[in-house]
């Protein structure tokens, strides 16, 4: 079980360098959609035991990050018609670099926080996912890679959240999964509104703030 | 010793047949026959006997190159533990020589290629030079995650070291190092996605481009030491996915022979459901194998 939890939060990892290297955009939905059903195994493998707490928060996980979600972006980059990511803010051998720095740096600072002992992947992974979603949502310039990347940052506070499992209350776990999807949800009509204003989704376009 | 050498003749005996059989799967995968698998002999064979013309704007140097392409080949492939228990030639810190026989062999080719004075062949030794600039940053991530996982410096501890315990504290980060090795592969030995060797277009080759004026022996040396690096680069992916050491060593040859038959059969897969990268995206590529390898590295630091 241990084992294959730390192989699972490897493969985050490594879904989180695809969407920080690839260009196109139905990549990016791809890789952030594997990281939700992974994401969505992990409590059960974590905790080492099958308890109803874990397997609905699992479920919930993957039926809201592997398959509503993306669904929706990629109705979202259909509507809009746009594939890629064509001019992001730092180059993709950059951001690369950047991913390898905070992968370093999150390994090096994990070690000096307190953490429960049966968990020694599961802090840095989070960290860099963070991160790395942090990177992806500053750097990208179209609003769908945003949310990506926004996806990829809440991804990294629920493995964070998965160091406390037994301490954290179900309905609270519940909410913020409803939370996440309203946002998503938001996020999409503003990309369908950016879109239909200005026929692009980069969020370079809204520069001025003005009431009407 | 003798189990060293037997499986040396072995692997260099071995080394075209690869190229065959990644050729083949290819083929299959995707709907046709193909060449027989032992084409490669056949090709090398019908060079051999060939003349061999030489261009009148060449110096010695062209002539000097094929022959200390294959031997730098032959001599890197010695120092690896093919039987799964000891290379022929091994030192301290052969790892590092082993890094440098090829990028020596390398040298030598685009020397050859800008010695005929063809603009073609500057072109394809420019872009065997950059790619190759990326390749070797990535094997050295690559080898210092082994030499720190069994704490060895040659080639034969790094490779026969990670048994029993080791082998389990160091899983993950093999792992991440096996997936980076195997792209940078790929580069090295001039396939698919970083180099097309099915192309007839120079403008679109890097390896085949480099060789265009060679002809007859020389050419069939130059293509020998192309298929003798594939096959040491599969031979230490195959060393790193099964531990060989507690094997007899007949043993331990078959299974280097059907691991490096696999991973000729994992090239082909690859090659027929990928396309070409542009010439730009390459050294994205090569760094994303890079920081896979400097993820095992973490991994194992942590």
């Amino acid at each position: 079980m241990r084992a294959l939890a730390e192989l699972f939060l490897l493969l985050v990892v490594l879904t989180d360098f695809a969407v920080l290297g690839t260009s196109r955009l139905s990549a990016c939905i791809r890789a952030i959609a594997l990281q939700g059903l992974l994401l969505g195994s992990l409590p059960l493998l974590v905790e080492g035991a099958w308890s109803v707490h874990a397997a609905v928060l699992g479920l919930g996980t993957i039926a809201v990050k592997a398959v509503l979600l993306p669904a929706f972006l990629r109705w979202a980059i259909r509507e809009a018609s746009v594939r890629r990511e064509v001019e992001p803010l730092v180059g993709y051998m950059a951001s690369l670099l950047l991913g390898a720095l905070a992968l370093g740096a999150s390994f090096a600072v994990a070690h000096r926080l307190p953490q429960s002992a049966d968990a020694s992947l599961l802090v840095p992974v989070a960290l860099v996912t963070l991160m790395i979603g942090l990177l992806v949502l500053i750097t990208r310039s179209k609003a769908v890679s945003q949310v990506v990347g926004y996806l990829m940052l809440e991804n990294g506070i629920y493995l964070f959240g998965l160091t406390q499992t037994r301490r954290v209350p179900f309905l609270l776990e519940a909410g913020v999964l409803l939370d996440v999807f309203v946002a998503v949800f938001v996020m999409g009509i503003v990309v369908f509104h950016i879109n239909r204003e200005f026929d692009s989704i980069s969020a370079a376009n809204l520069a001025e703030l003005r009431e009407y | 010793m003798f189990s060293s050498l037997a499986s040396l003749l072995t692997f260099l005996a071995i080394a075209p047949l690869l190229q065959g059989v990644a050729t083949r799967t290819k083929s299959a995968l995707t709907g046709r026959r193909g060449p027989p698998v032992l084409q490669p002999y056949a090709d090398l064979w019908k060079l051999a006997r060939r003349g061999t013309v030489v261009s009148a704007t060449t110096t010695w140097i062209f002539r000097l190159v094929p022959p200390a392409v294959a031997a730098c080949a032959v001599i890197a492939a010695t120092l690896l533990p093919l039987d799964g228990h000891a290379a022929l030639l091994r030192f301290s810190g052969d790892a590092i020589a082993f890094v440098y026989l090829l990028a020596l062999g390398r040298f030598l080719l685009a020397l050859a290629a800008l010695d005929t004075g063809s603009s073609f062949e500057g072109m394809g030794a420019s872009r065997e030079v950059t790619v190759a600039a990326f390749v070797e940053m990535g094997f050295f991530v690559v080898l210092g995650v082994l030499s720190l996982a069994t704490g060895e410096l040659s080639l034969t501890g790094m490779l026969t070291g990670t048994t029993g315990d080791r082998l389990w504290s160091a899983a993950p980060s093999l792992v991440m190092v096996v997936l980076g090795l195997f792209a940078l592969l790929l580069a090295e030995s001039a396939r698919v996605p970083v180099d097309d060797p099915a192309t007839h277009l120079e403008l679109t080759m890097i390896h085949e481009v480099m060789v265009l004026d060679q002809s007859g022996p020389d050419l069939a040396l130059v293509l020998f030491a192309s298929a003798a690096k594939f096959a040491a680069y599969a031979a230490i992916l195959v060393s790193l996915l099964v531990p060989r050491s507690s094997m007899p060593w007949p043993l331990a040859l078959g299974v280097l022979v059907a691991g490096l038959t696999g991973v000729a059969v994992a090239v082909g897969v690859v090659e027929s459901t990928m396309a070409r990268l542009r010439l730009p995206k390459v050294p994205l590529y090569l760094a994303g194998a890079t920081a896979l390898a400097g993820f095992g590295l973490v991994l194992l630091l942590r």
